[in-house]
């Protein structure tokens, strides 16, 4: 236990800022979360592996020497791929059904994919070096790394774009459509296969952008996964489904939490206060709602 | 009945003989007692209550510490025996193991049902994914916490006491073997009689209309954490006794599995078929001959295997064995609801 974190108010901003930067990158995944749980009401446990293997994408171009940088556009593009393959697969079968079929699915597609990364790319803990240096603000007190800006640079923008092209292409229109009545949606000639696909693809490209910064600025390991997968849900159920400013929002919030709980309880604690701290957001929300006589749906 | 009696009797003298009949697989019986014990118990509040639940493996974790604790808390310091890891200074005599193997497994199932039973009303309000989680992330939750922590060996792991010198070299595996069969023989008998009780009728009110049931008058929440306590009490048990036969306590790779045993649990029991007395016995049966053949013959890509195999269960096989069986044969394998109705509808017919 470190209360120095207090006391300084040096150290507090650095946190926050630390947080902030790494919260939109959480942000980022919960979207896609977000996007194929509204639209295809199912919950996917290997958001996480996704993540991580468009981690992998970038740190392999670094490894043949290309700029870690560009797996910001290669690994959206080869994890479109990966997610359409996944959904003609395995989800296509599960999308109708009770949502504990597809937890435990892609469950299943998460420690397979935990293993064939293994098997891949060894157990090591890797970072794709970026060599963008470091900003120093307020006398050189707060050290922010210039990766990390990068990371959340990109993000918004990328996230930008999606609502973008969430609001005006036709295809964006088809998948909203699809999440607000997918038999209605069928009847007025939306082909919702083809939107099922399209929607886990553009979830994985997501993940593969977020996997390919998270390479970059912070560390992959092929084991990694399930906590980006909680991050996300967390950020989904308590800003809602298709609140994008409310995603944005609790992923900084969760990102500042996680910089406090590292300072305060140690780095070894990090990732369990993160699980914990879903638990006590579920626990929460249900005595908020059993005093209505409600509970959470 | 008569033809059930039989049944039970010649399962209990093959389980009674199998560590003599095949002495060079008696650990992977004891684990096969220890699996079976998990699925059935599993499945009281999976199946037959419908919370489908990944977080189990959080008192089968609380259990295995909580037994290897005891047991050498009781004679020595826990903190210089987790220091000292892997050579021991202090070594138990064989009075010593046996009481507090004894005590340790009484702990290691109390006080998860205690656990249970207070963390029970907020955890069981949640329904559905929203349960299935929450519950992901208490397991997942204590494994990393327990990680931390330096009296129980925090990273590098706790090593149980190691059995003591009785005389025999296969004593420890009989030991093993009969505290598991013993343990798998009680949870089937708590389990069997619950299951002719009312209580299994309530649970499966609560799976099949939550509401309905409530506004029946049956005070569903009570009948929730009594369920999960059940499941609490066996999970602890069975974790105390994996704890002393694998030897080793580790935080993730062999208390609070989630990856693994968490999955398993989930996994067997739908195999065999939820909701049915025999379904999750029959999976975990299975479920284990098929791991070892995985863990055998691919080594390395058993994990592979695993993942394959949870898809494939769970997409083309979410009924299981049993609910397979009782779609095709309903006459000797369907739900009896009442003997005596049955027989009458039949000669109505």
């Amino acid at each position: 236990m470190d209360f120095l974190v207090f006391q300084y108010p040096m150290i507090t901003l650095q946190a926050c800022l630390d947080g902030i930067l790494l919260g939109v990158l959480f942000a980022l995944i919960a979207y896609g979360m977000a996007l194929q749980w509204g639209v295809m009401n199912i919950i996917n446990i290997a958001q996480g592996d996704l993540v991580i293997l468009g981690g992998y994408i970038a740190y392999f171009m670094y490894l043949y020497g290309i700029h870690p940088a560009w797996g910001v556009i290669v690994a959206p593009v080869i994890m479109y791929f990966v997610g359409i393959a996944i959904y003609k697969l395995v989800i296509n079968k599960v999308v109708d059904r009770d949502l504990f079929i597809s937890i435990l699915a892609t469950f299943g597609i998460s420690i397979l994919f935990m293993q064939l990364m293994n098997f891949a790319f060894g157990a090591d803990v890797v970072l794709a070096n970026s060599g963008y240096g470091t900003t120093m603000l307020f006398d050189n007190n707060v050290v922010l790394p210039n990766s990390k800006i990068f990371s959340a640079f990109i993000s918004i923008v990328f996230a930008i774009c999606l609502v973008i092209y969430m609001k005006k292409s036709k295809l964006g229109r088809a998948i909203r459509a699809t999440a607000q009545n997918a038999r209605a949606a069928k009847i007025l000639g939306v082909d919702t296969e083809k939107v099922y696909a399209a929607t886990f693809g553009i979830n994985a490209a997501l993940c593969g952008v977020a996997g390919a910064l998270i390479s970059i600025t912070f560390t992959i390991h092929p084991y990694m996964g399930l906590p980006y997968t909680i991050r996300s849900f967390m950020i989904v159920i308590v800003a809602g489904l298709g609140n994008l400013p409310g995603v944005a929002m609790s992923g900084m919030g969760l990102g500042v939490f996680e910089e406090f709980a590292d300072y305060i309880l140690g780095t070894e604690f990090r990732i369990g206060s993160v699980f914990l701290l879903l638990v006590l957001i579920l626990v929460y929300r249900r005595f908020k709602l059993s005093r209505k006589r409600e509970y959470l749906k | 009945m008569n033809k059930n009696f039989i049944l039970y009797i010649a399962i209990l003298i093959f389980g009674l003989a199998a560590p003599f009949l095949f002495p060079a697989f008696k650990v992977q019986l004891s684990i096969l007692c220890v699996l079976i014990v998990l699925a059935t118990t599993w499945n009281i509040q999976g199946g037959e209550m419908g919370y489908n639940s990944f977080g189990n493996i959080l008192f089968y974790g609380l259990g295995m510490y909580l037994c290897a604790s005891v047991q050498v808390g009781m004679f020595f310091p826990l903190a210089e025996w987790t220091e000292s890891g892997g050579e021991k200074t202090f070594v138990h005599t064989p009075t010593q193991f046996f009481q507090g193997m004894a005590v340790g497994l009484v702990v290691a199932a109390v006080v998860p049902t205690i656990i249970a039973g207070l963390i029970g009303y907020s955890i069981l309000g949640l329904r559905g994914h929203y349960f299935a989680i929450c519950t992901l992330g208490l397991g997942v939750a204590a494994g990393e916490i327990s990680g931390g922590i330096e009296i129980i060996g925090a990273g590098q792991g706790f090593t149980t006491p190691p059995f003591p010198n009785v005389g025999s070299l296969e004593a420890r595996g009989e030991f093993f073997y009969f505290l598991s069969f013993f343990t798998l023989v009680l949870t089937f008998i708590a389990v069997r009689s619950i299951y002719s009780t009312r209580f299994k009728l309530i649970l499966n009110a609560i799976r099949d209309n939550e509401d309905k049931a409530e506004a029946m008058g049956i005070e569903t929440m009570k009948y929730k954490i009594i369920g999960w306590m059940i499941s609490a009490f066996f999970c602890g048990l069975a974790g105390g006794i994996m704890g002393g036969l694998v030897g080793y306590i580790d935080s993730t790779d062999v208390a609070f599995d989630g990856r693994e045993m968490g999955v398993f649990m989930v996994l067997m029991a739908i195999l065999g078929g939820k909701g049915t007395l025999w379904g999750p016995i029959i999976g975990a049966t299975i479920f284990h001959i098929f791991k070892e053949g995985f863990w055998t013959f691919f080594l390395g890509w058993q994990y592979v295997a695993l993942g394959v195999l949870i898809v494939v269960i769970v997409i083309y096989f979410p009924e299981g064995i049993m609910g397979w069986l009782r779609e095709k044969y309903p006459e000797r394998f369907g739900e009896v609801v009442d003997e005596k109705d049955r027989k009458a509808q039949v000669e109505l017919k």
